[in-house]
């Protein structure tokens, strides 16, 4: 492509870290767009971009999160095209983004499938993965897309409750609408404004959903819940105590939501959970909501 | 005939470029976006493009997010604006071009988006983030309602694309003369010319080019080569900086009769 500089958008810190790593070893220039609230949150991963050669530039505009970071690296895509290549990070965006980055993300759903069919000699009953933009759960559902009998769950952000400005989960608030390239389920008011949202994962703090998502939904294919910040948390700990993992607030998202889906399966059950990251970049946010109890 | 060909016919007649403004409008509010379509119009502004605010316009630089985020404080709405140009219209001679993102067009539905613009006297509407390939029923949607559908186009745009748009656009073609967000700049991209030759090669269709033209000078350059020029940021800066003075109106004025001055003095090379 002759393009020797990357812009990529970034909410928890995971792509724009990545982004940042791909871009040291191919020698590109990298900068990254970051909400200012996300960068407060997500301080680690903005460190360690910084460390891997990447300019991160906060975005104060909107909610200061994940959206505004998008509106603010298509600003300099659009501006800079000819040199510059964006690197979206979620399965979002105009086509052909959102299958370009399903198809890179593939590669957990067929190493997971090959994984448990060899450990267990079965698939699961369930797939269960967290839903911002929705790549991780793309790419592990797509492992397993053609095996009808395993559900495919996803996990949106419920936030403090489902009440307007207050959450992220899309299937449960919103309606279709056209947002940065993409139709789909997004949250608006009645006159087609993007609605501000919350989550307590910056990752999952989005008002839209990836295309194929609402397509899959749609089709009957995958299902969708959310849980809570609450929720959420306790996932995190749950998974702390029990594994000795510390996942991300967002995959803690996937893990609070398997184990209903476990209760459900009863004991000869195999729920999946894709643990999309991990949390050491969120021990200051645990740290907060622990001392508060 | 739609409006807007009637004007930009009568331009061609004169063999002079048009002037086409931006206003965002909703800012500082949607009594005062009257007033100042109304001032536009009588400094002879040819078309007059009236921006939707949005929530997310990722098309636009700082100044006109800036100018969305003070109408949507304000409380404009598509549906506000749409009310405001019905009330106004009998006011203005000048054609009305609404300028809108997709989604606030979408959550009315093309359909009704069409009968409720059409209603309230406007000519023609551009959405700006609705590709040509997607835009089939709302350019049906428009064309059943008598409104003109404009499209974009930029110096990335393929020279098929243009064809498509050449085909399916009506009224003009909003040519944008350099890569990036809207924006007052200093000087005319040196692009432009040869981008407006290349639309030229596909189209009859009038082309009016855009983004980063801001003064007289400026627009007495593009009107050498193009049907118009489109003045955006620089008028809503101004409409920012004198928002709390009782002079607001008759400043919009006098500097959209600088503009439409340097049209006079501009002969298209086309005539």
């Amino acid at each position: 492509m002759g393009k020797r500089r990357i812009v990529a958008e970034t909410g928890a810190g995971q792509h724009g870290v990545a982004t940042a790593t791909a871009c040291a070893l191919l020698g590109l220039e990298c900068h990254v767009y970051m909400g200012t609230d996300d960068m407060a949150r997500q301080a680690l991963n903005v460190v360690r971009m910084r460390l891997l050669g990447a300019e991160v530039i906060g975005v104060d505009a909107g909610s200061r999160t994940l959206k505004d970071a998008i509106n603010e690296a298509m600003r300099d895509w659009v501006t800079n095209v000819r040199d510059t290549y964006y690197l979206l990070g979620s399965v979002l965006g105009p086509h052909p983004y959102p299958l370009m980055v399903r198809e890179f993300q593939s590669v957990i759903g067929r190493e997971a499938r090959a994984q448990i069919l060899e450990m267990i000699g079965r698939l699961p009953d369930a797939v269960v993965a967290c839903v911002g933009g929705g790549s991780n759960a793309m790419g592990i559902f797509d492992g397993f897309i053609d095996d009808a009998e395993v559900r495919l769950i996803g996990v949106e952000a419920g936030g403090e409750a489902i009440v307007r400005g207050r959450h992220a989960a899309r299937f449960a608030g919103g309606s279709t609408g056209v947002l940065q390239g993409t139709r789909t389920y997004v949250l608006q008011d009645d006159n087609g404004n993007i609605e501000l949202t919350h989550s307590v994962s910056a990752g999952l703090d989005y008002a839209a959903i990836g295309p194929e998502h609402a397509w899959l939904r749609a089709r009957g294919r995958a299902e969708y819940a959310y849980a809570t910040d609450e929720q959420a948390i306790d996932g995190f700990q749950t998974l702390a105590r029990l594994e000795g993992i510390l996942p991300a607030l967002e995959s803690a998202h996937a893990v609070a939501h398997a184990r209903l889906v476990a209760r459900e399966l009863g004991r000869d059950g195999v729920v999946l959970v894709n643990l999309s990251g991990r949390g050491d970049k969120d021990v200051h946010t645990m740290e907060k909501y622990v001392a508060h109890r | 005939m739609s409006r807007i060909d009637e004007r930009f016919a009568m331009l061609r007649r004169d063999g002079r470029p048009g002037l086409v403004t931006y206003t965002t409008a909703g800012d500082p509010d949607l009594a005062r976006s009257a007033e100042i379509l109304r001032a536009l119009d009588r400094a002879g502004a040819d078309v007059l493009e009236v921006g939707v605010p949005f929530s997310d316009p990722l098309a636009d630089g700082p100044v006109i997010q800036r100018a969305t985020e003070r109408a949507l404080a304000a409380g404009a709405s598509l549906r506000g604006v749409l009310k405001m140009i019905r009330e106004t219209r009998n006011a203005i001679a000048a054609p009305v071009v609404l300028f809108s993102y997709a989604n606030p067009i979408c959550r009315l539905g093309f359909k009704g988006f069409a009968t409720a613009a059409a209603d309230a006297g406007v000519d023609g509407v551009l959405a700006l983030d609705l590709p040509i390939e997607e835009a089939d029923e709302f350019r049906s949607a428009l064309e059943d309602a008598g409104l003109d559908t404009i499209f974009l186009l930029s110096p990335t745009t393929t020279d098929a694309r243009i064809q498509k748009a050449a085909q399916l656009g009506r009224g003009f073609l909003y040519g944008i003369s350099r890569l990036g967000v809207t924006g007052a700049r200093d000087q005319v991209a040196s692009g432009a010319e040869e981008m407006v030759a290349r639309i030229r090669r596909h189209t009859t269709l009038p082309i009016a080019l855009g983004f980063g033209i801001s003064t007289p000078a400026h627009v007495a350059e593009v009107g050498g080569y193009a049907d118009a020029a489109v003045v955006g940021s620089a008028l809503v800066a101004l409409i920012a900086e004198a928002s709390g003075s009782p002079q607001l109106i008759e400043r919009v004025e006098a500097y959209a009769r600088g503009l439409k001055g340097a049209c006079a003095t501009a002969r298209t090379s086309r005539s």
